[in-house]
């Protein structure tokens, strides 16, 4: 056991926990699962399950207003349905950070998914959105920490792509 | 029918200093602003069907706080999912008005689903959301008022209201960033 198994999730949530970041919103995806236990156990998260990821748009918005910090998990494929919603932090200025577990990139195997994972970093810079990626397991917590600065400290919207290289076929194997 | 304008500019009138309102953008933004420029208000121009969530957001980040939001049956039906995200996250303090003109009136008062078979107030309770009421006329403000200070949330109230297009009264500013900042000054954070 002893600490063998150093989950890159842990990194994201030390800094969510590092930056008093105490929303987290998302529409699940295996990648964000054990990030979002994580989030649930702890007391001075509040975790939102979302019907659609475009609602964590505005949630978060609200959030930062009302004065906490956010984070929206998601996986490629709800980046499109933020699409419109991401006018509102832009226009506002208000932080934003969204954490997006990619699909339709490396290996894939369900074709439907390529398309919006093709399209997701085309889509999200389309909206001004400043994106930042991580493609391995040991540069998660310093892109996360990076990232989440970025937006907090000069009012953008940020978004970190979490490889499918890095989430790895295993995560998909038993689904 | 509620006649719109008078009716949010009397709750406005009478608002007490825990109160933050929201309005979704269009025609509910023009009404909250026919009350009087106020800091402690927030109005979307663009964005449609961030309202609800929005509101949740800054609910849940300002508890000792009543919020109300006004928004429109467009609006509102544009992310329905949201009433289930507010009913299963609740928040006690939070009053979403729906002003359900049955139409999208900006655009040329084309119907909405709510002039055919949708009821907004059976979604809102099938989604979870108890306190759900129809008012169907200004008599039903002081119910209003207590829902809106006094109950516990969260709530979802049907306002119907005549389709009729009413003057435009813009914000201060149309710049989103002056308009999160005043009402941010109001806040504690």
């Amino acid at each position: 056991m002893e600490g063998a198994i150093k989950d890159w999730r842990n990194d994201i949530y030390k800094v969510f926990k590092e930056l008093d970041i105490t929303m987290v919103s998302h529409v699940p995806d295996a990648g964000h699962t054990p990030l979002i236990n994580l989030c649930e156990k702890d007391n001075e998260i509040d975790v939102v399950t979302l019907t659609t990821e475009q609602d964590g748009v505005g949630l978060s918005c609200g959030a930062f207003a009302g004065g906490r910090k956010s984070a929206l998990l998601m996986q490629s494929s709800g980046v499109g349905n933020c699409i419109n919603a991401l006018a509102l932090p832009n226009i506002c200025r208000i932080p934003f950070l969204t954490l997006v577990s990619m699909r339709g990139e490396w290996g894939e195997f369900v074709p439907w998914q390529v398309p919006m994972g093709l399209g997701t970093p085309k889509v999200l810079e389309a909206m001004d959105v400043k994106v930042f990626r991580a493609d391995y397991k040991e540069e998660v917590g310093s892109t996360v920490d990076a990232a989440a600065r970025f937006a907090f400290n000069t009012n953008r919207s940020v978004a970190v792509l979490l490889s499918q290289k890095m989430i790895g076929a295993k995560q998909f194997k038993n689904g | 029918m509620i006649e719109r304008r008078p009716f949010v500019q009397k709750i406005l009138k009478n608002r007490q200093s825990n109160l933050r309102v929201v309005s979704g953008l269009g025609t509910s933004t023009w009404d909250l602003m026919s009350g009087g420029d106020d800091k402690a208000n927030f109005g979307f121009i663009g964005a449609m069907g961030q309202a609800i969530p929005f509101a949740l957001g800054l609910a849940m980040a300002q508890p000792d706080l009543r919020i109300l939001l006004f928004t429109g049956d467009g609006d509102t039906l544009m992310s329905l999912g949201s009433i289930a995200t507010v009913a299963n996250h609740p928040v006690t303090n939070l009053t979403i008005v729906v002003m359900d003109n049955e139409s999208y009136v900006e655009t040329g008062s084309q119907p909405t689903a709510t002039a055919g078979k949708t009821n907004l107030e059976i979604v809102a309770k099938g989604s979870g959301i108890s306190n759900s009421y129809t008012i169907k006329n200004e008599k039903d403000y002081d119910r209003l008022i207590k829902t809106i200070y006094e109950e516990k949330g969260p709530s979802l109230v049907v306002a119907k209201c005549q389709a009729k297009a009413t003057p435009l009264v813009f914000p201060h500013s149309f710049d989103g960033s002056v308009s999160i900042n005043r009402f941010m000054s109001t806040l504690k954070s």
